[in-house]
């Protein structure tokens, strides 16, 4: 298992997220081939938005990028030495059967912050998305937007360099989407590289920096997001923003 | 969680403690499950507590389980009722005396109206011979117990083979197999003690007793200090001897069961 | 039966006398504590079997799934042989005592405890690896995260273990012997009042210990539905 366990110390460098690269990765699971042969380099400000339809690998590039699974071939490769502090959003959260507060004093213990400061970066971070009053409350009661902010208040406590959101918003109502989206501009406003996968052509547009896109477990276009949208180069890019079934 | 996890620990100290907390002027005897159910311990053994101030731990078992159990060094004194096994017991060297301390006899007992009519016998062998040959339901131990031995002395006794569809070993003890033989109104042999302790008679009732090989003699044993110099002999004497005195005699003699003395003290 | 086992359980639990007292107190701190340590053992191992993968892994559920049908009497010749004088931890002298009794429901019980919370353990292990894995945690890490939020899958499971403890009978009688005052408990009391034909008292004697089970039963239960209706 890989371990993404980094101490956290190092101020974060607003200027400069870590670049993140794709060289020839490959995933290929007993011989299904899954994912790649890709190569691509995400180092632009972002935030960088993985497009695609059904089945086109973004869950899986995530999980690559992440190092929740490990690539068959290839390798993926981080600026800097080693791999930055990072953290995972999904697309249901995952909350431990325990207190909000709980949720993130726990995430913060297995990253080896010293007791003392546990509490209070908990605290700031629940204050921050709006869950103070909620503290205290069995995370596995909140509200399906609630949960998703608790995730994301997880993820700001770690203060990860590195963030991936995978559909966060794809069970939300539209009012939990905004705040979603919120946290994520406030991520990427802290220096954060974000590197998110959706379904929503409207809040690509939003968000995005750039946008990755995928079919066939391949990447097909990787544009800044004007270009993107205004004018697509891949085939496959183009049929998808005019709904078109892409292969 | 840390207070839960002190709690657990508390708890389980207190539970140690008080498991180590009992006397330790005691002994442990095997013993057989007839002379435990019947209720002979109970009033016998504080009369020997007020006596000594040694305790008395019974483990009532089979005579068979009581041997091993004895031969593995598990207990410090013996009492059963099998002579020719624990004389054997004391030949192999288990043992270095053994002593008659009182004996009460076998019974048979059956259905009421009585189908193989040993009511009427003349002899012990008469009325096992009578059972077979009229094929009426019989309950064995069948677990090698003193018991079980005994009842299959009387049936080579009778010149009978027990065996066939109206022959039935149980494999259980007295009690268990009284119940069984009380639900198949069949017939069975007891010694004594248990027969009249006993509660759940239905339709059971004794039917035979008397013949002097129906005696039923329990002997007490010295286990070999060689073997087993772990055991507490010395406490063991005192209890071998007070069972054998004056004093241990009259109070086996004094217990009753409705009226009833079960055990004849003997010890010469 | 003339007399009715109910209310010979009744007047056995109004009239609580010493002697019943102390068989119920011993029955409970025997099976509890065996439980307990079990459960010390049982979870950490279920759990570690749930999270590592190793050769043989498939031996050992098997095996654990398997011993959870052991048969009393034979976990009691086991202890029995192992404590006896002429067995390997013969000094100790534990044979005949309430610690003995413990040793054989502690065996008794533990593959139960294993087998059943490695399953529960694996569930939700499969609900939160991916979390874990993103949070950088170590195997050794998530055993104490996963035992903590299985808590009230566990305490089923717990009650699973004392169930077995406190109702069998042929491991306590073996190791424990019956003794009057010293290692009597509930359902050895049981088989001897029903070997004496008193069938009455044996029965009232085993809705007494239902009863028991059933208290504990249902305040476990109450506790965890109130705090799990709170934790959702």
């Amino acid at each position: 298992m890989t371990s993404l366990n980094v101490p956290i110390n190092d101020p974060i460098e607003l200027s400069a997220p870590p670049s993140l690269q794709f060289e020839s990765v490959e995933f290929n699971p007993f011989g299904h081939q899954l994912f790649g042969p890709c190569s691509f380099k995400l180092d632009g400000p972002g935030p960088t938005l993985v497009m695609g339809p059904n089945g086109a690998g973004k869950s899986l590039m995530l999980r690559l990028a992440h190092g929740l699974l490990t690539p068959t071939e290839g390798a993926v490769t981080w600026s800097g030495d080693g791999a930055p502090r990072q953290a995972m959003v999904f697309q249901t959260p995952v909350l431990l059967r325990r207190s909000a507060l709980a949720n993130l004093t726990h995430a913060l213990a297995v990253n080896n912050i010293p007791r003392r400061l546990r509490t209070d970066l908990a605290r700031e971070a629940l204050a921050r998305f709006g869950l103070s009053a909620s503290a205290d409350t069995p995370a596995r009661v909140l509200s399906g937007g609630e949960k998703q902010r608790l995730a994301l208040a997880r993820a700001w406590a770690l203060s990860p360099a590195v963030l991936f959101l995978d559909e966060p918003t794809s069970a939300l109502d539209p009012a939990a989407i905004k705040e979603v989206e919120t946290a994520v501009q406030e991520f990427h406003e802290r220096g954060t590289r974000i590197v998110m996968t959706t379904h929503d052509l409207h809040q690509a547009r939003r968000l995005a920096g750039d946008v990755l896109f995928l079919a066939g477990g391949k990447v097909q276009e990787h544009t800044p997001s004007n270009v993107f949208f205004d004018t697509p180069v891949s085939r496959q890019a183009q049929a998808f923003m005019s709904g078109e079934l892409v292969a | 969680m840390k207070k839960t996890l002190n709690l657990v620990l508390a708890a389980v100290t207190t539970m140690g403690l008080t498991f180590s907390a009992h006397a330790e002027d005691y002994i442990t005897l095997a013993s057989t499950t007839s002379t435990e159910n019947s209720g002979l311990f109970d009033s016998i053994l504080p009369k020997f507590e007020d006596a000594t101030g040694i305790e008395v731990r019974v483990v009532a078992v089979g005579t068979g389980q009581a041997f091993e159990l004895a031969r593995r060094g598990d207990a410090d004194s013996l009492l059963v009722h099998d002579t020719n096994g624990e004389k054997r017991f004391v030949e192999n060297g288990f043992a270095t005396e053994r002593a008659d301390v009182m004996y009460n006899d076998f019974v048979l007992i059956g259905p009421k109206d009585d189908p193989a009519n040993i009511s009427e016998a003349q002899s012990a062998a008469g009325a096992f011979a009578a059972i077979a040959e009229a094929e009426a339901p019989f309950a064995s131990r069948g677990d090698d117990s003193g018991t079980n031995r005994a009842e299959l002395r009387l049936w080579a006794n009778a010149g009978v083979e027990p065996g066939g569809s109206w022959y039935r070993e149980l494999g259980s003890g007295m009690g268990p197999t009284l119940n069984t033989a009380a639900a198949m109104d069949a017939y069975v042999m007891s010694d004594r003690a248990t027969w009249v302790a006993f509660e759940n008679r239905q339709n059971l009732e004794l039917l035979y007793a008397g013949d002097e090989v129906m005696f039923n003699q329990y002997g007490s044993l010295l286990l070999s200090e060689e073997k087993h110099p772990h055991l507490k002999h010395e406490m063991a004497a005192k209890w071998h001897n007070w069972l054998l005195s004056e004093e241990g005699q009259q109070a086996i003699a004094d217990f009753k069961v409705d009226g009833q003395q079960l055990f004849f003290p003997n010890a010469k | 039966m003339e007399e009715n086992a109910f209310y010979v359980a009744l007047s056995l639990l109004v009239n609580l006398d010493a002697s019943l007292y102390q068989i119920v107190v011993l029955s409970l701190q025997v099976s509890l504590l065996a439980v307990l340590i079990a459960a010390a053992l049982g979870f950490p191992l279920g759990a570690a079997v749930a999270l590592w993968q190793f050769p043989g892994r498939g031996g050992v559920i098997v095996a654990l799934n398997a011993l959870m049908g052991l048969p009393p009497v034979v976990a009691g010749l086991g202890v029995y042989l192992l404590l006896s004088r002429a067995g390997p931890l013969g000094e100790l002298g534990l044979l005949f005592t309430p610690s003995a009794m413990v040793i054989a429901q502690v065996i008794l019980v533990l593959p139960i405890l294993a087998a059943l919370s490695r399953q529960k353990v694996e569930e939700l292990l499969g609900e939160y690896r991916e979390q874990f894995v993103s949070l950088g945690m170590s195997r050794a890490c998530m055993m104490p995260t996963l035992l903590w939020d299985a808590r009230f899958a566990l305490l089923t499971v717990l009650l699973a273990g004392f169930g077995r403890a406190s109702a069998e009978v042929g491991a306590v009688m073996m190791v424990g012997g019956n003794i009057d005052g010293v290692t009597r408990v509930m359902t050895t009391a049981i088989v001897l009042e029903t070997s004496k034909g008193a069938l009455p008292l044996a029965l009232g004697l085993g809705i007494v210990l239902l009863t028991l089970v059933m208290v504990i039963n249902a305040t476990a239960y109450i506790l965890s539905e109130t705090a799990k209706r709170r934790m959702g």
